[in-house]
């Protein structure tokens, strides 16, 4: 974990009296509410359908126990009890109260977190591969990059006022686990033939209005590079990104407009011209702060356990959670666990205070005090013993949090849509919680296999349904909630955009036409091990649209 | 058509509604029904000096219909706001005993069904 050193702490404290005094400024009266705006913005405060809403940045996805425990107590002090963790890793409170949130974001910095740059026209919280550090397959940790990213955009006078919101992410590993191609920048880590650490390097992707799958402009980024390069991006961007219409702000119009070829061209041109200055990674301050995030001690282990072999072998429920929500560790003898926050009927993504404390202490007795929050809205143990899966397993079923369901239909994304959002419009959650029941975490799900449902409630994407394998967009028509259907989204490393089937779905029926999607698929699947994805690929759109508008009652609109 | 007055109060952002004296309450049942546009468009003016003495931020006018009886915001944005999420029943007026009053089904206590 990294841990705030003197001009961190000092960072985060200047910035909470700064704000602090911007509050008090905005309640006396003295600052004008469109003064105020993007003071609040810039530090994750939003006004929201019923209250303001807090966003607070979990940098990489990265939590100990006490910062959990942190998060829970202020859940419970200053909102709701609860908490909702989002596609952006980050904690969103829903009812904070202006006057206390300058408490709130204090107490954040006693356990070296913050709310800096989780909204506004700046980089925002980089997110990462929430197995960082732990998973199997990864080539390198990228925490240690995105802490580098972390500090070098933090209220980088340059980039605090760029043409529109700019997000990147990190993965460490060839299976993309962080979306990188639906980012305005995306690193992949990879090493050359000489075996030297790097980037692959993509721009340009993005949800939203306009959905776009990143360009990859670099295939390797020498590691010391790495500041000067997306330096290089922003400075391109920051001069030639539209200003005149918010909808073509992003980097990924730019990119369109520019063409791959010119828009890498005009970035290693500026790259080139700069020359590194100043942005060289020193390798000795690389080794520092990926020190922060060395693998905890784990004593060699033997690579299977026969302790949870037994139990697997008479618990069916153990054996559904060992198979769904565990994934192989590089270490052997360890486990990463998947805590789903997707509880058949629940709200994806929300916790509350008293589920918080119990996962940090989970943390703290089973994983080293470490947690992740996934882009998928799930909580993450990133190193478990084998041996401690049942001890673990027990634990999360005692708290309603042993859902089998990592990966599968009802392991769905979805934002808050208009039961919180001022900006959605229709709601999002009543929808997951109902395939979510129609679906379960039984043997269907398992027949069905893996499937990502990612549901948002308006055009701006925050579920990511553009990259759901099936992706549903709520849409308000004639003053209903209408839901239109896309099949064939992936956000992973073979990154595509789903296509839309037609004409959309009531509310009623948007449950009954997803059953037709997922039998459609059954039925033209050449067996269990064709999952949704591959099948769509292979068929096409031609039998789900047949299914779904000619063969059954078809849509309402 | 029928609106209301609507805002946000500064100091904590809750939800509040101008009732028939121009002051501010917390309860869709004590906000003033303005029948024309006139009507409304005073009632918005009070409400921007209220705004300007910072006492709350973003005020606008909501079309509301009456529904057995009881007027209810006609959009389903403006009755989640003025009831609170339907995916958590225990949470906003809802649970206050401050939302509109749907007499016949009550559609936003039932998170399942659709308005």
């Amino acid at each position: 974990m990294y841990r705030y050193d003197e001009f961190d702490a000092a960072f985060v404290g200047a910035r909470v009296d700064q704000f602090r005094d911007q509050v008090a400024r905005r309640i006396s009266g003295e600052l004008t509410e469109e003064q105020f705006r993007p003071h609040r913005l810039m530090n994750g405060l939003y006004l929201q359908l019923h209250a303001y809403m807090l966003r607070i940045a979990v940098p990489y996805g990265t939590l100990s126990s006490k910062q959990m425990r942190k998060l829970a107590d202020l859940a419970r002090k200053y909102d709701r009890g609860y908490g909702h963790f989002t596609t952006r890793q980050n904690l969103q409170f829903n009812w904070p109260a202006l006057k206390d949130v300058p408490d709130m974001l204090a107490e954040l910095a006693s356990v070296e977190m913050h709310a800096i740059q989780t909204s506004g026209n700046c980089i925002r919280n980089v997110t990462a591969d929430h197995f960082a550090g732990a998973a199997a397959d990864e080539v390198a940790d990228p925490r240690p990059y995105a802490e580098i990213m972390r500090q070098w955009s933090s209220l980088h006078p340059e980039f605090s006022f760029l043409p529109r919101k700019f997000k990147i992410a990190v993965n460490g590993g060839p299976h993309d686990r962080a979306a990188i191609q639906a980012h305005d920048i995306g690193l992949q880590m990879v090493r050359d033939e000489s075996g030297a650490l790097g980037f692959a390097v993509y721009v340009g992707g993005g949800l939203g209005r306009t959905p776009m799958i990143g360009h990859k402009i670099r295939d390797f980024l020498p590691e010391r590079d790495l500041l000067a390069y997306i330096d290089a991006i922003l400075r391109v961007y920051n001069l030639e990104g539209r200003r005149d219409n918010k909808y073509k702000a992003r980097i990924k119009i730019m990119v369109h407009e520019k063409g791959v070829e010119g828009a890498r061209a005009a970035v290693e041109a500026e790259f080139a011209a700069h020359d590194r200055q100043g942005l060289e990674l020193p390798p000795a301050e690389v080794a520092r702060i990926a020190a922060y995030f060395a693998l905890p001690a784990l004593p060699a282990k033997p690579p299977a356990s026969e302790r949870v072999e037994r139990r697997q072998a008479k618990d069916a429920k153990f054996k559904a959670f060992a198979a769904a929500n565990v994934s192989a560790h590089k270490i052997p003898g360890y486990a990463i666990v998947t805590v789903s926050l997707k509880p058949i009927g629940g709200v994806p993504g929300d916790a509350s205070a008293d589920q918080m404390d119990a996962v940090a202490d989970l943390a703290e007795d089973f994983s080293h005090d470490e947690l992740r929050v996934s882009h998928e809205q799930n909580l993450v143990l990133p190193h478990v013993a084998l041996d401690d899966l049942g001890a673990v397993y027990d634990r999360l079923a005692s708290l309603g949090l042993a859902t089998p369901n990592a990966g599968q239909i009802s392991d769905i994304i979805a934002c808050p849509g208009l039961d919180y959002c001022a900006l959605a419009t229709a709601r999002s959650i009543p929808v997951a919680q109902r395939l979510s029941e129609h679906f379960g975490d039984g043997a269907r799900a398992r027949d069905i296999g893996p499937l990502k449902i990612k549901i948002s409630g308006c055009i701006n994407a925050c579920g990511h349904h553009h990259v759901g394998h099936i992706g549903i967009l709520g849409l308000e028509r004639a003053g209903e909630e209408t839901y239109q259907i896309t099949l064939g989204g992936s956000a992973d490393e073979r990154a595509s955009i789903g296509q839309i089937t037609g004409p959309g779905f009531s509310s009623e029926n948007v449950v009954e036409a997803i059953e037709t999607v997922v039998a459609t698929y059954m039925g033209q699947r050449q067996g269990p091990q064709e999952d949704f994805l591959t099948t769509f690929r292979r068929v096409g759109m031609a039998p789900f649209k047949e299914a779904l508008y000619e063969r059954s009652a078809g849509s309402d609109i | 058509m029928s609106d209301i007055v609507t805002a946000n109060r500064l100091i904590d952002g809750v939800v509040i509604f101008q009732d028939s004296a121009g002051l501010w309450s917390e309860d869709f049942a004590r906000a003033a029904v303005y029948a024309d546009a006139g009507a409304t468009k005073a009632a918005l003016a009070l409400a921007a000096q209220a705004e300007a003495r910072d006492e709350l931020v973003e005020p606008y006018a909501i079309v509301v219909e009456l529904r057995n009886g009881h007027y209810v915001p006609k959009a389903l944005r403006e009755a989640i706001r003025a009831t609170g999420p339907t995916v958590r029943t225990d949470l906003g007026k809802q649970a206050q005993g401050q939302a509109p009053v749907y007499a016949q089904h009550p559609p936003l206590e039932t998170p399942h069904v659709p308005l």
